[in-house]
């Protein structure tokens, strides 16, 4: 009797469909989270997928008591391949939110994604100029920064420190020359020369030889991933460490630093967050990072641990469901979690209101070389593109 | 002052050549003598680099490590000219083009899942850091200048074995005729693995020296793959002495377009137009200079035949 059979099969189902879906709490949270995994800046992606999998801990691996599920998805450092795993992520997987996303041209690619299919985007790394102005969203929370304002501390610090006659260097690249840009919004000391050299470039000895040639008397970079290595590493070889102090962004940290060892050290960083901050959320997530993983924690694993802290924070505020995006939306605005960066609040834009520091790379800590805070370069610094948002709350 | 730059930049361009050339010599030999397209020639360069690194600190003595580096690299390329090569010989282009990519990303991942994807530290025994007076008010980097030393000794050696010795006259015959090389008893399978052995062992050294320079990382060879391919368009493929020169003009010219070319610019254009091509048109010169050559010389500098 197959008929009968089967509606009785299907009565039950909808019974227990009608039971699961109660008035509030979901039965599951489910996160998507894109990173780049493969390919030489899987290691970034590392940092940022162990620090999400330390924050489940932290959270018992529940948000406001409804367990988690968190699908990782590869971005191969490609915008296209991006939006193929989010509209995976959102169509077959069903997930109520979206995270992580290390560059900003994939960024840009997949928020009008994820915002068009009605979810929220919690980018915890990329910092593309136009979401935090003219293109910014409601959908769309950053627990990172803007690109330029890492730059901009940079800038702030030599300016104040009155050095003149710097040296600018960076990949020929829109970020590098946002990086540029942003350094020369604040600095306003004799630039002697800008160099911009070919993206993925290996050698750069034929530049610094250039570059002794001249004669400055500070050098400013932007060398993201392996060309910081190589750069630094040449740096250092060519004899110009103790000569002529080397100022980056996004040059060395935790990522390279175990490729760079003592070639790192006087290497002046500017960044909101070190793992050496005073900070209690920072003091246990770095403990317990090193305790789990056997490495040192960088700042895209920080940022990452902060997006799921965020999320938890919204899920809590709306008894356990993300189902209604005005209300995650509302929440999330209030930034009610125990950040490593200490409470801080977001701007208009969707952008947090943070300090920068000055970090230098000295001798100590597990891995013999580690970044230290030198000095607060800005409170409460707010990105330059803000006022271009047309958001209101 | 700018004389001594100019020196230095043609040192550097010297440097960079001398790399090009370690890598440039496997690959040539390897297409020339076996026809094999071998987009794997990088994966052996990371993994000369990967393995001298394991093997520095496993013995703490840095020429032990560079050794062992030397033969691990040897052995691995002998294996998977054995495992994977040997059947390609005779299919077309397009076949060996995807086998050797997928080799890439098998190694890529390999040296990720053994070693991790945080970039390797390399440093240098004492004796080879620091820095040498070459002329008279330039400092040149003492690593730079072996570097330069290492790669000139090999190409010498390699020119006498291919020119001057049994195994050379031998490969030079497998080169031109296969089968009549087999007819006459001698065992060009083996004589294949071992020349693939050595092209490897090449590129090992050349991945083993760029180690104390560059980052050691998965996905370090494609990096170089694309200018050492540069090279053996412009030296002529399958030639040793087009691999020699093609390597340094490469070098140079690459080294001196990013030194001088956008100075040279200001002369004739706007600095911020300048400012603009320079960097632009830098990164372009090596591509432009092989344009230049297939146009007028379309088997490059120094075809096979006359190498």
């Amino acid at each position: 009797m197959p008929i009968p059979i089967r509606m009785l099969a299907a009565v039950a189902t909808a019974a227990t469909l009608a039971f699961a879906l109660p008035a509030a709490a979901q039965q599951k949270i489910k996160i998507g989270f894109i990173t780049t995994l493969s390919g030489p800046a899987g290691v970034i992606g590392k940092h940022m997928k162990d620090s999400v999998e330390l924050a489940l801990d932290h959270l018992g691996h529940k948000m406001g008591g409804v367990p988690v599920e968190v699908i990782f998805g590869d971005d191969q450092f490609k915008p296209d391949v991006g939006v193929q795993v989010a509209e995976e992520m959102l169509k077959k997987h069903q997930v109520d939110i979206m995270s992580g996303i290390i560059w900003s041209h994939v960024m840009m690619a997949v928020v009008p994604v994820v915002t068009g299919a009605g979810k929220v985007m919690v980018g915890t790394n990329a910092g593309a100029s136009p979401l935090a102005g003219k293109a910014c969203h409601e959908q769309y929370f950053s627990t990172s920064w803007n690109n330029d304002q890492t730059p901009e501390a940079m800038g702030k610090f030599m300016q104040e420190q009155g050095i003149n006659d710097v040296y600018v260097m960076a990949p020929n690249y829109q970020a590098g020359k946002d990086m540029v840009a942003g350094f020369k919004r604040f600095y306003k000391g004799r630039i002697v020369e800008e160099i911009f050299t070919k993206p993925g470039q290996q050698d750069y000895q034929a530049e610094i030889t250039q570059l002794r040639a001249k004669g400055p008397k500070a050098v400013f970079v932007f060398y993201p991933g392996g060309m910081g290595i190589q750069f630094v590493k040449q740096y250092v070889q060519a004899g110009l460490r103790e000569r002529i102090p080397l100022y980056s962004v996004f040059t060395v940290d935790e990522t390279t630093l175990p490729a760079l060892k003592e070639s790192a050290l006087g290497q002046y960083e500017a960044k909101f967050w070190s793992p050496d901050m005073k900070v209690p959320a920072s003091q246990k997530y770095v403990a317990d990072f090193r305790k789990k993983f056997g490495y040192t924690p960088s700042f895209y694993g920080a940022q990452s641990y902060d997006g799921m802290l965020l999320i938890d924070s919204a899920v809590r505020a709306n008894k356990g469901s993300l189902a209604n995006t005005k209300a995650v939306i509302a929440s999330m605005r209030k930034a009610d979690f125990d950040s490593i960066r200490g409470p801080f609040k977001y701007n208009v834009n969707h952008h947090p209101i943070q300090d920068f520091f000055l970090l230098r790379a000295v001798k100590g800590g597990p891995d013999g070389v580690e970044m230290r805070i030198q000095k607060k370069v800005f409170d409460d610094h707010k990105d330059s593109y803000y006022q271009d948002c047309k958001m209101k709350w | 002052m700018t004389t001594i730059l100019v020196f230095e930049q043609l040192l550097n361009g010297l440097q960079f050549g001398v790399m090009l050339f370690l890598m440039a010599a496997g690959l040539t030999l390897v297409f020339g003598i076996m026809n094999l397209v071998n987009l794997a020639h990088g994966s052996l360069y990371m993994v000369g680099a990967y393995l001298t690194v394991s093997a520095v600190q496993w013995t703490g003595n840095y020429l032990a490590g560079v050794a062992l580096g030397l033969l691990g690299t040897l052995a691995v390329g002998m294996l998977v000219e054995v495992i994977a090569l040997r059947t390609l010989y005779e299919r077309d282009h397009l076949d060996q083009v995807l086998a050797t990519f997928g080799l890439i990303l098998f190694f890529n991942e390999l040296i990720a899942i053994i070693w991790g994807r945080t970039a390797l530290y390399m440093s240098l025994p004492a004796w080879l850091q620091g820095h040498i007076e070459i002329i008279p008010g330039s400092i040149y980097p003492l690593y730079r200048a072996v570097v330069i030393g290492v790669g000139l000794v090999v190409g010498a050696l390699l020119w006498f074995v291919v020119t001057r010795t049994r195994l050379g006259m031998l490969i030079r015959a497998g080169a031109s005729n296969r089968t009549m090389v087999a007819a006459l008893g001698i065992n060009i399978r083996l004589l294949y693995t071992v020349v693939f052995g050595f092209g490897a062992a090449l590129a090992g050294l050349a991945g083993l020296m760029a180690g104390p320079i560059y980052a050691v990382q998965p996905g370090m060879g494609e990096l170089i793959l694309i200018q050492v391919f540069v090279v053996i368009v412009i030296g002529g493929i399958g030639s040793i002495r087009g691999a020699l020169v093609g390597s340094l003009v490469v070098g140079v010219v690459d080294t001196l377009g990013r030194a001088f070319l956008k100075p040279l610019l200001g002369h004739f254009i706007s600095p911020p137009a300048a400012e603009a091509a320079g960097p632009a048109l830098a990164s372009m010169l090596i591509y432009l200079l092989m344009a230049l050559v297939l146009s007028l010389r379309p088997e490059g500098l120094f075809p096979a035949k006359s190498g």
